[in-house]
């Protein structure tokens, strides 16, 4: 009967760990089969990142452009307005000529913009100035979804960038994580997670010469903006733009890399689609300005600024500009995918090379085999027979160990395997409780019997005890750690509650066999 | 094969004052240097910051790797890690780039400069500032609560009184909770709740609880110590192995508690301290093996581990070692220290603490031999290892005290549940006679 549930737990077991060893050996048997243990970030290389989403420019950003909207309305509805702008952090300021429209723009408010509270009103010389809010609630909603948005908008990157079982999940508040096993060029994946990506088209001012430019004497409406350049050791050239943004990239649909396509021989380019009604914007924007220059600015900066020598009606646009392959490749994802949200910031972020995860698998195998063999040959040294069957319930506490592993899919890290190679350590220190134990019982001169009786049931209490406050340790430290000493605390807990099982009861069921039914009369210990 | 003798007696408890005094110096000495150095050197997870480990295809010195740094980070620190042959070196900087650009980059591309392609960039960690910040605060409150909890257990299994340990629990938490308001800074805040954590012990007399977490903060003070004394960098992987010993080291304080919590119903004739050293005793070989097989298997993952976890079964080796030395020479004493220290404080209620598993079987004799060894050692310090630890005083004493005594505690036995409930209250009541009769008839003999 005991004998039947410790095998059923070595069948379990190795069911289990089928999965990780034999791997896709067997493709018919992978729906039944449960997970595998996966290679943590350490031992297999990759990357791990923890951003922050800088929510309150989300928040800033949203202000600005309720202010436009505010403004739009106002001019449908036909109320007179000096200004509406945001102002200081993300309060909007709207300022009417008098008091005589403030009951009409009250009206427009409550219509169109229900999010925004009035939470002061003055009236002055300059006419009246109202000061909106967005409410507390608001003001959150705006916070999380912008992170959820960020987390969407970094998956689709990710899936199309191409990693292998990404993992991206929310950390806290504002905070994402994101683990990229087998990422070799750290460099690019982070310019790919972290552009923020806004694409806007605005036109290039007319009129301003190079020494205005120089001298920061600009016409009103008119702003600098830093012109790409291969170079990083000079300063940029500067570009005078009409603030307006014409169009953005939210009307693309597509964008795709292009090699030697324009008038940039075997440079990358990048061409974009936009929907229809982008594609009217467009239209319109290249119909009126003939002759201007459009200048293509991502993340405020200019890639390009091309002559419109025509009326462009097919909704199609080409960025040009000193690209490497894999740099186009990177940003054609990123306006695929759309803009972030916020900009985000790299809180953390720890690269490991394949090479080193390759090493410490390699040393940490080794140094834990040599520690595990060191063991069991103690074992059977110190306590000849009973040592072997220590041993015994040590290989199925290793089994257990990583057939648990495998059922909830835990990740093995290197802290990991040393963990395992201190279970063993932990696994033995119970059976020699035992058999110290029955040792003293029997020089008492109790029989073997009766010694094996006492020394388990004295010492399943201490090795309890003792195995306990480990497991507590084990799990505030799973609490508390991040990726390798979690693993750590994993194969720390798993282990000690195998052990449990196989330190005391496996080798008592062996004891049991030995005295019973091989009725043997003198202990080997 | 036996490594130890069975029939080995040796006067542990007798020499747990020098214990004391080489536990305080060791402290004191890593306290010192602690405070001298301004703290531990934390690695980049604490402290923020960036590491890069590069493999070199060529020798080279941290000399010149920190030359061709030179304008791209400040303050580089260089140090060569694993063996000689494999040229591979840490770049530690304290500058963080929170942009896209990422610096470890440019940290490659100097390097590229300087050496010519061929080094290999094999890890890379950066921690803002403000991560660094939140993982100190978040380590510290793991330690504590894993101390807490193991506390909790601790006085749950070996005190008869499950109802202090919640208390504890109450205060504790309550206390906690309250602190957390206050926002004030962790490090005080944590220190502060241990403070309180083991007053608690004190006052709802939990000694066994308050041997565990003395002996836990002996050895994460010498652990830390020794970081301190070597310089090493303190990382999260440190951390863990910290934590892990909290829980570890506690094993073999446990297997000697729970042959005291067995002892205690057995041999009514031993004093409290003798009952203690015979337990140490008759668990020093699993003291000993059990502690021989981890620290084997650490060794081994420290000789043969690689880099990464160096650190990590160093502070492991250390632990293991102290865990084993405090589980003999501070977790143990401490029951006898706070014994005495009771008695000194209010005569006579010692039964309601330690002795108080043993006083509800054992009755008269131990009540009596407890304060026989404490009149002895005013006597006759014992020092030599195979001396008795308690010097008899003379038998006509001794008996005449236990007849006396006799009555009111055999009566206290008959009635356990009664006698176990109210706190000390009543014990002290009947107890604070003995003392002075056994001192009076001391003076008489």
């Amino acid at each position: 009967m005991r004998a039947g549930i410790i095998l059923v737990f070595l069948i379990a077991g190795i069911f289990c760990l089928l999965p990780t060893f034999v791997s896709s050996s067997l493709p018919g048997l992978s729906t039944v089969l449960p997970g595998k243990i996966h290679l943590g970030l350490d031992l297999q290389g990759g990357m791990h990142l923890v951003l922050e989403v800088e929510t309150n420019k989300a928040i800033e950003n949203t202000a600005d452009s309720l202010a436009e909207e505010i403004k739009d309305a106002l001019r449908t509805k036909k109320i007179g307005f000096t200004e509406v702008a945001r102002t200081g952090g993300w309060n909007i300021e709207a300022v009417l000529p008098s008091n005589a429209q403030v009951n009409d723009f009250n009206e427009a408010l409550k219509t169109g913009f229900p999010m925004l509270e009035t939470t002061s009103e003055q009236t002055g010389a300059q006419g009246t100035k109202i000061l909106l809010a967005m409410s507390p609630q608001e003001l959150h909603n705006l916070r999380t979804r912008s992170v959820q948005q960020a987390i969407e908008t970094i998956r689709n990157r990710i899936d199309q960038f191409g990693v292998r079982e990404p993992d991206i999940r929310l950390a806290g508040t504002d905070r994402i994580m994101i683990e990229l096993p087998g990422v070799k060029d750290s460099q690019q994946a982070i310019s790919l997670i972290g552009k923020t990506a806004v694409l806007e088209f605005k036109l290039v001012a007319q009129n301003v010469t190079q020494s205005q430019i120089e001298d920061h004497r600009l016409p009103p409406g008119v702003k600098l903006f830093p012109m790409r350049s291969s170079d990083a050791t000079s300063p940029p050239s500067m570009v005078a733009l009409e603030d307006k943004t014409v169009l953005t990239g939210d009307h693309i649909t597509d964008a795709r890399v292009e090699i030697g396509g324009g008038n940039s021989y075997g440079q990358a380019s990048i061409s974009l689609n936009f929907d229809r009604q982008g594609a009217k914007m467009f239209e319109r924007i290249t119909g009126d300005n003939v002759g201007r220059k459009l200048a293509i600015v991502l993340d405020g900066v200019v890639y390009s600024d091309p002559v419109i020598k025509d009326r462009i009606p097919d909704g199609r646009a080409v960025i040009e500009g000193a690209y490497s392959d894999e740099d186009a490749k990177v940003l054609a994802i990123a306006l695929r995918t759309g803009r972030l949200p916020a900009p985000v910031k790299i809180l953390e972020q720890s690269t490991v090379g394949p090479s080193l995860g390759h090493d410490s698998i390699k040393d940490g195998v080794m140094a834990s085999a040599i520690a595990g063999l060191g063991i069991v040959l103690f074992m059977i040294v110190y306590y000849r027979m009973s040592g072997v069957v220590a041993d015994l319930a040590l290989v199925m506490n290793l089994i257990l160990i990583l057939a648990l592993m495998a059922a909830v899919g835990a990740t093995l890290t290197l802290p990991g395997i040393a963990g395992i190679a201190l279970t063993i350590g932990i696994a033995v220190d119970a059976n020699v409780l035992i058999y110290e134990r029955i040792r003293e019982e029997l020089r008492f001169g109790k029989t073997p019997r009766a010694a094996i009786d006492t020394g388990y049931e004295r010492a399943t209490i201490t090795i309890m005890d003792a195995n306990v406050t480990s497991a507590i340790a084990a799990l505030v430290l799973y609490e508390f750690g991040t990726g390798p000493v979690k693993g750590f605390a994993v194969t720390l807990f798993f282990g000690l509650a195998a052990n449990m099982f196989t330190a005391i009861f496996v080798t008592r069921v062996i004891f049991d066999y030995l005295l019973t039914e091989r009725r043997v009369k003198e202990l080997s210990i | 094969m036996q490594l130890i003798k069975p029939d080995i007696n040796v006067n542990f408890v007798g020499w747990r004052n020098k214990a004391f005094l080489l536990s305080g110096t060791i402290i004191l000495v890593g306290l010192i240097t602690l405070f001298a150095r301004g703290g531990l050197r934390m690695g980049v997870d604490f402290a923020g910051g960036m590491l890069v480990q590069v493999k070199f295809d060529k020798p080279t010195d941290s000399a010149h790797i920190r030359q061709a740094l030179h304008g791209i980070v400040a303050n580089a620190f260089v140090q060569q890690i694993g063996s000689e042959k494999d040229h591979e070196y840490l770049i530690r900087t304290d500058t963080v780039h929170e942009e896209l650009k990422s610096l470890s980059v440019e940290i490659a591309n100097a390097l590229t400069k300087a050496y010519g392609p061929g080094q290999q960039v094999l890890r890379v960690e950066m921690v803002g500032p403000k991560v660094g910040h939140d993982l100190r605060q978040k380590a510290l409150q793991a330690i504590f609560y894993a101390f807490l909890f193991i506390a909790l257990y601790i006085s749950w299994r070996f005190e008869p009184k499950v109802s202090s340990g919640l208390t504890m629990l109450a205060i504790v938490g309550i206390g906690i909770y309250a602190l957390n308001g206050l926002d004030l800074n962790a490090e005080y805040m944590i220190g502060g709740a241990l403070i309180v954590t083991l007053a608690l012990c004190w006052f709802l007399r939990l000694p066994y609880a308050l041997g565990a977490l003395l002996s836990l903060v002996h050895d994460i003070l010498i652990t830390v110590g020794i970081f301190a004394l070597f310089n090493k960098e303190f990382t999260l992987e440190v951390f863990a192995a910290l934590l892990t010993l909290s829980g570890y080291s506690l094993n073999d304080t446990i297997i000697v508690y729970d042959r005291i919590r067995e002892n205690r119903n057995k041999d009514k004739k031993q004093s409290f301290g003798e009952m203690i050293n015979a337990a140490i005793n008759q668990t020093l070989s699993r003291t000993v093996l059990t502690s021989a097989t981890v620290f084997f298997v650490i060794l081994m993952l420290f000789l043969l581990g690689g880099t990464v976890i160096h650190d990590f079964c160093f502070a492991m080796l250390i632990g293991v070692i102290t865990g084993s030395y405090s589980s003999v020479f501070v977790a143990s004493p401490i029951l006898i220290a706070y014994e005495d220290l009771r008695k000194k404080k209010s005569p006579g209620a010692k039964r309601a603490e330690i002795a108080s598993g043993g006083a509800r079987n054992a009755g008269a004799g131990r009540e009596v031999k407890i304060i026989k060894e404490r009149e002895g050692k005013q006597v006759q310090p014992a020092v030599a290892p195979e001396a008795q630890i308690p010097a008899e005083p003379a038998n006509g004493a001794a008996d005449r005290a236990e007849t006396i005594d006799a009555p009111a505690v055999n009566g206290a036995a008959e009635e356990r549940k009664p006698e176990a409930k109210p706190p000390a209250r009543k014990p002290k009541k009947q107890k604070k006679q003995s003392p002075r009769l056994a001192g009076a008839r001391k003076s008489g003999a």
